[in-house]
């Protein structure tokens, strides 16, 4: 047994802090109270990740690190009012009572909402709609619905919100933090048969659709009047922009055309009492009034359901080159960086870091891959894109930059795509590294933003904490600073996973950095939002859940650590003396 | 030996191609071009040949507007030698490209002239017979491999035909045209790209090579494929016996 664990045993029968009782075995049952328990089940997870979802944290401003290895004596010292985090070895997330479960007549009321069509109970559907991409998380939900209108979806709402039935509204269900699928028995509200584009003006570039819309579709028919979508991410085929602009989508192109919260020009949302909010503006300059459509984008569909989006799309331009690049070390890569905003400038869009054993992974476990560089030898590689109007000029340019950087030793042996299918060929290793983590075993998945100086330090300290326990992987944009970090094992050990955690959060922390650069909180990180966070603004951020959502109905357990509460006033929840651990 | 490989600016295989308004063609204004994918795999294998010690020497050549410049300088940046550009402003067609090769093929003298088995834009597949026709050479076409022995004169090629494999052995000088299945073309490294800048490339014109280019082929109009129809749910098994009778008429 771990020897905090056993320690935690030792205080129960010490009775010590008589406010809470320690974890006995696997149990985190804390709350007196009577409560419906459900263990998330984890397919793949299933006996190791976790912590309590509980409204305990550690000031890390207080200069509280909590580590695996602390001696219950140390956590002692800790002050009483300082909330104390403990692994149990299974998610546990404590059902709230105040939601109703879904009785038959509400089956019959939506059926009467969305249509026969619109309510699936079918076992297969339901199952596939209640599993995260991962396969991490699995929920109990026994309805999806899918509306085809804003109506019904204001409806449903209502609805729910009159029933006290808690709601998961539901895009592509690719994101990688379980924001996606239900934890308990929440009805998901799939808006995948809102579709529709409604209108697209070519002289603008201003795209107005609906949340159901897939990017790759859109991608598609805008690229046909010669425009591109200002995000790309792996997902493209399955994610739809709903989905993007609810979770403020990042991906590969981020660096040249801007984030979601400068391309979305308007939104229609609904909330959680059932309102539709139409703030569907075209205007790229609108300065009447508070920009309320930017709490929408990245809220993860906790304050509304984007039902409609209005977005300015850029033109999509000609000349594409792609390169891929080795490198000695990390600073040249930095230097690399500087060279190409300098030299390549406006062209410049895309901008990605791959290291050794994420190259030699993808190369592994992806059928059709191919090393671009098989003599190098080197342990780091850069995937530049460069986009513009006029072939002539990029090459122009492109060949300075390629003279420059050589000569000056910044990169060590470098090819460029010739045609279309070399730049895919570069691009399926880059975007297929996820998938082939997957593959390779159990993975442990992190995206941080750190400064450019620290965004590999964190893979090299990690990298030599774990030693040969497993294989630590680190690639991402570059050029925005996110990292994405990769843990790849075996199989999911609790050994493992306390080594890792909150080792890589506490990290983040002290040098600034965000412990979820663009995947968001969803169900697996509300418990790590402290760490980038201060109390104030997670405390202004429960004020407007509050404010929008009293009841907490709109995907519920998620991204604040806050609303698994029963309580309507949500500050208390970093009030040691209301707090109650779920 | 000497290697010749001629090779042809195309539109990138990847681009979704539209026809021009007055169906005289494609739009070719601001579209992506690209070397002919056949054509890298023929570079590809004479560059191989060079590697493996049969060549001394791999030209590159190409015909065309000054845009070809880029397509031999990527050939230069694979690894050829030397580059020529025969200038022309005129359509080309499969004759005419194959008497222009005839000119440089007796003035260069090649021991082996490699070619893509056709171009992506026209998928002509006629350059390589007929070239080879006009010298009197022979030939080996839809290669899906090529091996040479050191020293020899002749060379083993292996064509993809449509009842398998056939192999030929050719005497030297021969025609051989790359299949998709030769090999997979290397990319263009940093170094070769920088070095290819100072590789030569040499322009000709059609009259030194003795070329009248003439119009032998006249395109009348250029229409997209028919849209394919959406296909029919149908109900039940009796309703699809009824349209397979009755629309389709297939029974």
């Amino acid at each position: 047994m771990h020897p905090a664990r056993r320690a935690a045993d030792g205080l129960v029968r010490a009775r010590l802090l008589g406010r809470w009782s320690w974890p006995l075995s696997f149990d985190c049952s804390i709350n007196r109270a009577a409560q419906r328990d459900a263990l998330v089940s984890h397919r793949r997870l299933c006996t190791n990740r976790a912590r309590c979802l509980n409204k305990e944290y550690a000031s890390v401003n207080e200069g509280f690190f909590w580590t695996p290895e602390a001696e219950i004596g140390s956590l002692l010292k800790r002050h009483v009012k300082h909330q104390i985090r403990r692994f149990a070895t299974s998610t546990k997330v404590n059902r709230n009572s105040r939601f109703d479960s879904l009785k038959t007549n509400d089956m019959e009321h939506f059926k009467s909402i969305v249509g026969a069509k619109g309510v699936i109970v079918d076992k297969d559907e339901l199952v596939a709609a209640n599993t995260d991409w991962m396969h991490k998380y699995q929920g109990h939900s026994q309805i999806l619905l899918r509306p085809q209108t804003t109506q019904q979806v204001s409806e449903i709402i209502t609805y729910c919100n009159s029933r006290n039935l808690a709601v998961v509204p539901q895009g592509g269900n690719t994101g990688l933090v379980g924001g996606s699928v239900p934890v308990f028995d929440e009805v998901i509200v799939n808006l995948g048969a809102m579709n529709k584009i409604i209108e697209f003006d070519e002289v603008s570039g201003i795209l107005v659709c609906e949340a159901g819309c897939i990017l790759e579709n859109l991608d598609n028919f805008i690229g046909g009047k010669g425009f591109t979508m200002p995000l790309d991410l792996g997902a493209k085929g399955s994610c739809q922009i709903g989905g993007n602009v609810s979770t403020n989508a990042g991906g590969l192109r981020l660096l040249r055309y801007g984030s979601l919260h400068g391309n979305v020009l308007g939104l229609e949302v609904v909330l959680a009492d059932g309102e539709v909010v139409n703030m569907l503006g075209t205007l790229v300059k609108d300065n009447t009034g508070y920009d309320m459509k930017q709490l929408f984008i990245g809220s993860e569909g906790t304050l509304g359901v984007v039902t409609k989006v209005s977005l300015l799309v850029p033109a999509k331009l000609g000349s594409v080159n792609t390169a891929f690049f080795a490198c000695e070390d990390y600073t040249s890569c930095q230097n690399v960086l500087k060279e190409a905003k300098r030299q390549l400038g406006e062209i410049l869009s895309a901008f990605e870091f791959i290291d050794r054993p994420a190259l030699d992974m993808a190369l592994t476990h992806l059928p059709g891959t191919r090393d671009p560089l098989p003599q190098s030898g080197k342990n780091f590689y850069l995937l530049i894109e460069t986009t513009g109007s006029n072939e002539t000029h990029d090459k122009e340019k492109l060949d300075a930059f390629l003279e420059s950087t050589m000569e000056k030793g910044f990169v060590a042996d470098g090819v460029v795509a010739q045609d279309s299918t070399q730049a895919a060929s570069f691009w399926q290793i880059r975007e297929g590294i996820s998938e082939a983590l997957g593959k390779a075993g159990a993975v442990y998945k992190y995206d941080f933003s750190l400064s450019p100086e620290h965004f590999y330090k964190i893979v090299e300290d990690l990298r030599d904490r774990l030693g040969s326990d497993a294989v630590v992987v680190g690639y991402g944009h570059l050029g925005d600073g996110n990292v994405h970090l990769n843990v790849s094992a075996r199989e999911y050990k609790d050994e493992l996973l306390e080594k890792v955690e909150p080792y890589v959060f506490e990290w983040v922390a002290k040098h600034k950095g965000s412990v979820s650069a663009e995947h968001g909180l969803g169900l697996m990180k509300p418990h790590a939002l402290h760490y980038s966070k201060s109390a104030e603004a997670i405390a202004l951020m429960e004020r407007f859940k509050a404010l929008l959502d009293p009841k907490g109905i709109l995907n519920p357990y998620k991204v604040l650590p806050g609303t698994s509460k029963t309580v309507s006033t949500p500050a208390s929840a970093l009030n040691a003396e209301s707090a109650v651990v779920v | 030996m000497k290697i010749m490989v001629a090779v042809k600016r195309v539109i990138d295989y990847a681009v979704k191609i539209r026809v021009k308004a007055d169906k005289s063609g494609v739009e070719t204004t601001n579209v992506k071009m690209a070397m002919n994918p056949f054509c890298e795999i023929a570079l590809e294998e004479a560059l191989r040949l060079r590697e493996a010690g049969h060549a001394k020497e791999v030209v590159v050549v190409s015909m065309g507007g000054p845009q070809c410049a880029e397509t031999l300088r990527t050939g230069l940046a694979m690894g050829a030698d030397r580059a020529i550009h025969v200038s022309t402003t005129e359509l080309l067609h499969p004759l005419t490209v194959a008497k222009l090769l005839r000119g440089l093929a007796e003035s260069e003298k090649p021991n082996m002239l490699l070619l893509g088995k056709q171009a992506i834009d026209d998928d002509a597949n006629q350059t390589g017979q007929m070239i080879a026709g006009l010298l009197h050479w022979p030939q080996g076409t839809f290669a899906s491999k090529v091996a040479m022995e050191k020293g020899s004169d002749s060379v083993v090629v292996e064509r993809e035909v449509d009842g398998g494999l056939e192999s030929l052995k050719l005497q030297l000088p021969a025609v051989i045209t790359a299949d998709l299945r030769l090999n997979q073309p290397r990319y263009a490294t940093l170094p070769n790209i920088m070095k290819a800048k100072k590789k030569p490339i040499s322009q000709v014109t059609p009259e030194q090579l003795g070329v009248k280019i003439s119009r032998d082929l006249e395109i009348v109009e250029v229409i997209e494929p028919p849209k394919r129809k959406a296909g029919v749910m149908v109900a039940s098994v009796d309703e699809l016996l009824d349209k397979l009778k009755n629309e389709a008429r297939v029974i």
